[in-house]
């Protein structure tokens, strides 16, 4: 699922068109020979922190320090609203004791305090193991322990050495922009995130890697002339991406203002759309989010097993031995593949939360639902499946905590709807289409606990005859059964009409936490979805 | 000032700590005013799955926030170290940025000292509830869970911290507060049935962990093999936290500004707002008062401004919207800062008497996945989950499968017809404490129910 209502979709802004499909699909060594610019002493500080672990008791430690710097400008028309610079630091620990786990952090790193919180997590795993039914078991890492590794997102320009008054006036030009278009209102902002994170497990795993992420985004509003109506154009041909600066400049806010002001203004003239049954044509703005909600979260393992089951939820891809091999999520050229490869993308990186190497792997492969996203204590959970197989137990390397102060867990790495054979592109899917509707961007979403019932809105939908788009339509929301909208695809883009989305602020767990991740994808056609219409007068 | 034992009260930055901090950050300052936020305190949680503890987690942390102004340029900066040298930064990196921000036209002066009310929102039990304590808490769950052959899932969370702000210009206001939240889904062996049951407090010795344990372990049994039904418009009977998964909805919409700039529910068609406009049932009320005791929140915002009682709708017409202080002062009004609690009026209907005098409805014990459609009316849609029924002739018949709606708080609370009596709930979808919330629970007309879900 994604984060709050309230927070989601504002910041869903972002940066599309930078990573085409040839960079995106190209998988480089995760590891590069780049040199950790945090702070050297922080190695020396988790080490002490899981031998501290170690004497008091742990069985398998690690620890996590952060070093956290993100930056915030937003404004509306002519008017900087906020300019916020943050950081925060500190670590984490986390131990297994007795089969059970505990988990402490603290903002304050000393070489005391690093003790004090290790054997405040064996003390709490100790009192977590009393009402043990099940202990927990760690795969085996496939790779030897990593005693030195050092990874870096593959930016081009650091967006904390870029000065403020340019990244203000990159903003206030693009209001000007909207403005001069004829918006009424015009919110655009930037958010930056430099991530410097030391690892170390008992294994003899150290490693430090620096994170970046990038989203420039705006959001155009207009309202009718007697006050009755308004229409918002989101900016959701840029998305966020694990990048630097030259994203904000590659998007080029600027460019695109006047169109989406057009947009938004053509929103509050749209003819309200009829109810009924359509063919739908997603554009990957819009369908990365279909794909994260539909197939990324019922493919988590621990969703299958229950342990989501009081907030996430469940899945409808469950128990795993009634679904493995065994279920037909799609067609046959509807192939499913995770990473955390993709230059550029949200879940990048060298190496996980728990310092296994993450590899890709297909979720679906030829229709058939073959493997779940997992970290090293859910790899043992279908240690029978792998060995079926003839595949080693182990892990996908899907471990993630949001902060320092956060436990890492199983969150989703980039899932990807891979391309068709054929090289079809958004127009010669529309030019195949009698009867249907065009979507652009993401929207509204909503989707149940075990991830069969989906409503969807978007930020421009198009009527489509007879292979042509004859004009825009509003208060538009598709609704569907997950696996027949996917077994409903029949038409597939190629590879040149790849484009990855994403967000921030992907939620799960508790207390909650935020999984950044992208989603690549051609554009794709759905025979036959139910078409609501969602406009009220109150 | 880190934390100085495992247990015993969780650590947070006292009053005199706050003070030392802040008198230090303002010493470094040179920028024309100077605003020093400070936060601190300690998330305790536990989480349980399967009937066992999964994970557990206490994180303490401490930030100050310098907001730097010169002339009528402003930056934030927010560091959580809090050494000389890393304070002194965040001071001289925010008036740096500062000077290179443009002028704000809607800046507006540091509010002077001023008068607080005491909050009444910290608990000694919250903040002191450690692990093992924890640990017990999730235990009178899971082992009756268990002993029924049901499945228990769960998550509690205690916090306690302190809030700061002072200024240069003399003002300084300190207060602490705790808040808990636990919430549990148990669910049948064979997965047809789910049940969810969960409560929120400043005090975790008013939440009961036995009653929630009964409530969802009644309701996964009770859910079990729904039945599918037409989706339509249906009369509903809401239980509190679906009340008020809806209604908080509302608190998200009352911005003065936006609505006098056209684009919210409460814009008036023609220009201006809907102040003085009647919107639901005449027996709704929905205010927000820092010192109700049910729903207790800070007694002033991030600024210092003195958070207030506020009652933004009365009667079913519209009393009040929030105006920051720059709005207030652009349109002629006073600033209006309420604290995001909320509280709703109620009646004397019980659930039995709503259930028995419906012909045919739909009893719902939460709603889930709320995410907006339209904000010109609050549409939202979202589906309920764990535990809902169909009633026929006065009497809860079977349990149905799950139901997607769009809906507006704002229709609903037109479509009134029984309220009960006020109960605080856990409204979060996350299951963290959430906003504090009071509210009855509702029997509504034309509930609009758009798709089923075989989603248990």
């Amino acid at each position: 699922m994604t984060a709050s209502r309230r927070e989601f979709l504002q910041q869903s802004a972002a940066a599309a068109a930078a990573v085409g499909l040839a960079s995106s699909l190209a998988r480089p060594v995760a590891a590069q020979p780049h040199v950790f610019q945090g702070d050297p002493s922080h190695k020396e500080l988790v080490l002490r922190a899981i031998d501290a672990a170690k004497s008091a008791g742990a069985e398998y430690a690690d620890a996590r320090i952060s070093s956290a710097r993100s930056q915030n400008i937003g404004t509306r028309e002519k008017r900087v609203t906020n300019i916020g610079d943050n950081e925060t630091f500190g670590f984490g620990v986390r131990v297994l004791v007795r089969g059970a786990w505990g988990f402490a952090a603290s903002s304050n790193l000393t070489a005391d305090e690093v003790t004090r919180v290790a054997r405040q997590a064996v003390a709490q795993a100790r009192a977590n193991a009393a009402a043990m039914v099940k202990p927990v078991e760690l795969a085996p890492v496939h790779h030897p322990p990593v005693p030195n590794g050092v990874w870096r997102s593959p930016i081009r320009i650091d967006p904390f050495a870029v000065a403020i008054e340019e990244k203000v006036a990159y903003l206030l030009e693009a209001n000007a922009a909207a403005l001069a278009a004829g918006a009424r209102f015009v919110n655009s902002q930037m958010f930056f995130l430099r991530d410097e994170k030391t690892f170390a497990n008992t294994l003899g795993t150290v490693t430090q890697q620096t994170i970046y992420r990038a989203q420039p985004g705006m959001t155009v509003t207009m309202v009718s002339p007697d006050n009755r109506d308004f229409q918002t154009r989101q900016s959701t041909d840029i998305q966020p991406k694990g990048l630097g600066y030259e994203h904000v400049l590659d998007a080029d806010l600027k460019r695109h203002a006047a169109r989406w002001s057009e947009e938004a203004k053509q929103k509050l003239t749209a003819k309200p759309v009829e109810v009924g049954r359509y063919d739908l044509i997603l554009h990957p703005t819009h369908l990365w989010l279909t794909i994260h909600e539909a197939i990324a979260h019922p493919t988590e393992l621990d969703r299958a097993y229950g342990f989501e089951a009081n907030y996430a939820g469940t899945s409808y891809l469950a128990p795993p031995e009634d679904k493995l091999g065994k279920f037909r999520m799609g067609p046959s050229f509807m192939n499913v593949l995770a990473d955390r490869s993709a230059p550029g993308s949200l879940s990048a990186c060298g190496w996980d939360d728990e310092g296994v190497q993450p590899e890709d792997f297909y979720i679906v492969k030829d229709g058939m639902f073959v493997d779940y996203q997992t970290t090293r204590e859910q790899a043992m959970w279908l240690d029978w499946w792998y060995k079926q197989q003839g595949k080693p137990t182990r892990s996908h390397g899907c471990s993630y905590a949001q902060t320092w102060a956060d436990v890492q867990f199983q969150r989703m790495p980039n899932v990807n709807l891979m391309p068709g054979e054929k090289d079809l592109v958004w127009e010669d899917l529309i030019a195949a289409t009698e009867n249907g509707i065009a979507i652009i961007g993401d929207g509204s979403f909503s989707i149940d606990q075990q991830r069969y019932n989906a409503q969807f809105g978007g930020q421009l939908f198009y009527e489509v005859k007879n292979g042509k788009i004859t004009g825009m339509l509003k208060d538009v929301a598709y609704q569907i059964r997950t696996p027949e909208f996917w077994n409903a695809l029949d038409m597939i883009g190629g590879k040149r009409s790849y484009e990855l989305g994403g967000a921030f602020g992907d939620g799960k767990g508790q207390p909650a936490q935020s999984n950044a991740v992208s989603h690549g994808c051609p554009p794709t056609r759905h025979k036959q979805v139910n078409v609501i219409n969602t406009g009220r007068t109150a | 000032m880190a934390p100085k034992s495992l247990y015993a009260i969780a650590p947070h930055l006292s009053r005199a700590e706050c003070e030392a901090i802040a008198k230090k950050v303002l010493s470094f300052s040179a920028a024309d005013e100077c605003r020093v936020s400070i936060n601190s305190g300690m998330r305790q949680n536990t989480r349980f799955a399967v009937n066992q503890i999964s994970t557990a987690g206490d994180d303490y942390n401490a930030a100050v926030t310098v907001r730097s102004v010169i002339g009528k340029r402003v930056a934030n900066v927010t560091t959580n170290r809090l050494d000389d040298a890393s304070l002194k930064a965040a001071v001289a990196n925010a008036e740096r940025i500062a000077r290179l921000a443009p002028e704000d036209p809607e800046l507006l002066p540091e509010l002077g000292p001023q008068q607080y009310q005491e909050a009444i929102n910290w608990s000694d039990a919250t903040a002191s509830l450690e692990p093992e304590a924890r640990a017990e808490a999730v235990r009178a769950i899971t082992d009756p869970a268990r002993r029924a052959g049901l499945i228990s899932t769960g998550y509690l969370e205690a916090n306690a911290g302190s809030f700061a702000v002072a200024n240069n210009k003399g003002m300084f206001a300190y207060s602490r507060s705790t808040s808990s939240a636990f919430t549990t889904t148990v669910r049948t062996q064979d997965g047809t049935g789910s049940g969810w049951a969960g409560a929120s407090d400043n005090d975790f010795r008013r939440i009961d962990p036995k009653l929630l344990a009964e409530r969802a372990i009644e309701k996964a049994r009770t859910s079990a093999n729904p039945a599918a039904i037409e989706p339509g418009r249906y009369t509903v009977i809401l239980e509190p936290t679906a009340v008020a998964n809806l209604v908080q909805l509302i608190s998200g919409a009352v911005n003065a500004r936006s609505a006098d700039e056209g684009r919210s529910f409460f814009s008036k068609a023609g220009g201006g707002n809907k102040i003085g406009e009647k919107v639901v049932d005449e027996r709704v009320t929905l205010v927000s008062d820092p010192l109700d005791p049910r729903v207790p929140a800070g007694t002033f915002g991030g600024d210092g401004f003195p958070n207030q009682k506020v009652i933004w709708i009365e009667n079913g017409v519209v009393k009040n919207l929030a105006y920051d202080r720059f709005w207030a002062q652009r349109t002629g009004k006073a600033p209006v800062s309420a604290g995001g609690t909320l509280a709703m009026s109620g009646g004397t209907s019980s659930m039995d008497e709503m259930i028995a005098s419906t012909e045919r409805g739909i009893l719902v014990t939460r709603f889930w996945y709320i995410r907006g459609v339209d904000p010109r009316t609050i549409l939202f849609t979202g589906l309920t989950r764990d535990g809902t029924f169909l009633i026929e002739n006065g009497k809860v018949t079977r349990p149905i499968k799950n139901l997607r709606y769009n809906e507006s708080p704002i229709f609903m609370l037109n479509n009134l017809m029984m309220m009960g009596r006020p109960e605080r709930v856990s409204a979060s979808e996350s299951g963290g404490p959430g906003q504090a919330i009071i509210v009855p629970p509702l029997k509504c007309r034309d509930f609009n129910f758009t798709s089923t879900s075989d989603a248990i």
